[in-house]
């Protein structure tokens, strides 16, 4: 894919002209970090661990600094095998987040997936606000090949996700997947909205293993963290996924909500057809952080 | 918000200045430092940030400081005339050709921006203003991007063409504008897929389309809350297929929006109209100093500033 083309030139070419670790040093590695949306306040944090880290470990080789900051932020990022429980139990997934980002992208996607893994999915077409909502994605349940139920134009979304509850129950299915309307965080009846479809669930499905995706854009700069926080107030957020990573973004943003918010990154979507959806692979996505491009100037 | 301090955090830099009628050089280098952070927290692009910090300093060192402002809004000042400045000073509009010549307008962006919502509401704009607009389907490959283009059409009351999705944009671009030259459209509007600005294919698509029609405009569709990245997808998509305006989407949100800076930066293109909402209606105007004083995070100082 195109993404990985982008990582596997590697990380050996930053760092280099740096013959001792000094301002100049700790700067660059400032620049890289902002330049991948880590933010200010996270970016100080992992400077400062790591200056700790050099002093405590004696550490004088730029190359050995370098290695132990990527391999921080790698453990940090690292999902836990739990984390993918709820593809292998009968689950409830709502996949929420702002205008755009990609969740009807992601629901496709990851109906194809489960589809595949042998799993009997069934998608709800919560999302009743946006024109044209439910014909897109009628068509990625029809390429994943499995049922969708949906709603008018305008109809009360819980009652959407009520409803698809019954059928799934009835169905027998394994996993039912809720798209819903992308909508921004600081708009209040959006988000109690949101929270009505949360507790139908909660009330119509209490033995579903819950699982909540939050959907953010590799592009999006500090505000996704904003949008996680908000996201979380009104259910319990148990992943990320990062969409739109086959660009130049390098989705940093997620650093900053694991090391404030403690929420996993468990997908990446890479592009726009139904296989471009990979699981998270901290090595990989630290790699790419610190990629720059060869060329650039200073 | 981290940052809505930045007044505060100014004044306690100048603490004991008060009484100094000058800024020196150490004063103003300290001050500049919070505004740094403060931009980077708005997402303003590091290398732009660093720029502007330059022109800043260079400005503020040696100015005596005006009567009633203290130090700190001093530099606020300064800090705020020069974010307006390179955001463009004026308000613009879309250029529109005279009389029954027809208009072509491309919008173009990264995926998920809000092309065709905006579409839609450009087209209502222009429709008030007595124009008689054409939408046009030109993304065949986004599941139901013709349908979600002909809902938003029949709610502005605005005809939308279409030829499915088995044909080229550019083939559908063409018969677009011969249908606006048959049928009394004075403006042709594209809606076209989203793309990223890297994928060759599809920016030599828009190319195409631009060497097919004459495009009049061609405009970027932003969203707001873009991060660092905002320069390379402004700067790439000025370079490859030549933009000519930029609108930015979703700042209804409450994202401080430092993309716009970037942007401006990195194309010298005038951000034309903002996204505020979702409805068809939410189309407003573009005004450089709010969104410095947004990017800033202190509209109530700025105001403070501008009657002293
Ligand atoms: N390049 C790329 N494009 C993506 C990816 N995921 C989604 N998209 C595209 O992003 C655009 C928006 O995707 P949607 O799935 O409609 O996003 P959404 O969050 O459901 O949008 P709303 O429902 O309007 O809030 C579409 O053009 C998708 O094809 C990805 O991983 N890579
Ligand atoms: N809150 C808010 N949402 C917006 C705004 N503009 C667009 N949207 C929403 O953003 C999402 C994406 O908008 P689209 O118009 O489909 O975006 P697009 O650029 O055409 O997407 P693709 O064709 O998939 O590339 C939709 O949910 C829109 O309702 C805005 O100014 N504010
Ligand atoms: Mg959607
Ligand atoms: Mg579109």
């Amino acid at each position: 894919t195109k993404t990985r083309d982008n990582i596997v030139s590697g990380i050996d070419s930053i760092f280099s002209g740096f013959s001792s670790i000094d301002d100049d040093f700790y700067e660059e590695i400032e620049e890289i970090l902002i330049m991948g949306d880590l933010g200010v306040k996270a970016t100080e944090e992992i400077i400062e661990n790591l200056k700790a880290k050099v002093k405590e470990n004696k550490i004088k080789e730029p190359a050995a600094c370098k290695q132990l900051l990527i391999d921080s932020i790698k453990e940090q990022m690292r999902v836990e095998d739990t984390a993918y429980r709820f593809e292998e139990e009968k689950s409830v997934v709502l996949v929420i987040g702002v205008n755009g980002v990609g969740k009807t992208t992601t629901v496709g996607k990851l109906a194809g997936k489960l589809k595949d893994q042998g799993r009997k999915v069934v998608i709800a077409a919560a999302d009743t606000f946006r024109a044209a909502a439910g014909d897109q994605l009628a068509e990625w349940a029809n390429r994943a090949g499995v049922e969708m139920i949906g709603g008018q134009e305008g109809a009360d979304p819980a009652s959407v996700v009520f409803d698809a509850v019954a059928s799934a129950k009835s169905k027998g299915a394994d996993v039912l997947l809720c798209d819903t309307a992308g909508r921004l965080h600081n708009k209040k009846n959006l988000m109690e909205e949101l929270r009505k479809m949360n507790r139908i669930i909660d009330r119509e499905f209490p033995d579903a293993y819950r699982e909540t995706l939050v959907v953010l854009d590799a592009t999006t700069g500090q505000n996704a963290l904003s949008q996680a926080k908000q996201f979380g107030e009104v259910a319990d957020i148990t992943g990320i996924v990062l969409t739109k990573m086959d660009g130049t973004a390098k989705g940093g943003i997620a650093v900053a909500i694991q090391s404030e918010l403690n929420i996993p990154v468990k997908y990446i979507g890479v592009g726009e057809t139904i296989e471009d959806l990979q699981k998270f692979d901290a090595d990989e996505f630290v790699n790419a952080l610190f990629k720059t491009d060869g060329n650039e100037e200073e | 918000m981290a940052f809505d301090n930045l007044s505060e955090k100014l004044q306690n830099v100048f603490k004991n200045l008060r009484s100094k009628g000058r800024l020196t050089e150490d004063d103003v280098k300290s001050a500049l430092k919070e505004v740094k952070l403060a931009l980077l927290e708005a997402d303003v692009n590091f290398k732009v940030v660093k720029q502007f910090i330059k022109t800043v300093q260079e400005r503020a060192i040696g100015q005596d400081v005006m009567n009633g402002l203290n130090p700190g809004q001093m530099v606020i000042k300064i800090v705020n005339e020069e974010m307006i400045a390179l955001m463009g000073s004026e308000t613009t509009e879309i250029a529109l050709k005279s009389g029954n010549e027809i208009t072509v307008i491309m919008m173009a962006g990264l995926q998920g921006a809000g092309k065709t919502t905006t579409t839609a509401k450009i087209a209502g704009k222009l429709k008030q203003k007595g124009r008689n607009p054409l939408l046009t389907a030109c993304d065949v490959y986004r599941p139901a991007a013709i349908e979600q283009l002909k809902i938003n059409g029949e709610k502005q009351g605005v005809e939308v063409f279409s030829m499915g999705d088995k044909n080229k944009p550019v083939d559908i671009a063409k018969a677009a504008v011969e249908h606006a030259q048959k049928n009394g459209f004075n403006v042709v509007i594209l809606d076209t897929a989203g793309r990223l600005h890297v994928d060759e294919e599809m920016m030599d698509e828009l190319v195409a389309i631009k060497n097919a029609v004459d495009v009049t405009q061609t405009i970027l569709v932003v969203d707001a809350m873009t991060g660092q990245d905002a320069v390379n997808v402004a700067g790439m998509f000025d370079e490859k297929i030549g933009i000519d305006g930029v609108i930015l989407t979703k700042l209804d949100g409450d994202t401080r929006g430092g993309a716009a800076l970037s942007i401006r930066a990195v194309t010298g293109k005038p951000i034309l109209y903002i996204g505020m909402g979702e409805k068809l209606s939410d189309l407003e105007q573009f005004y450089p100093d709010r969104m410095a004083s947004r990017i800033l995070g202190m509209g109530d100082v700025l105001t403070m500033i501008e009657k002293a």
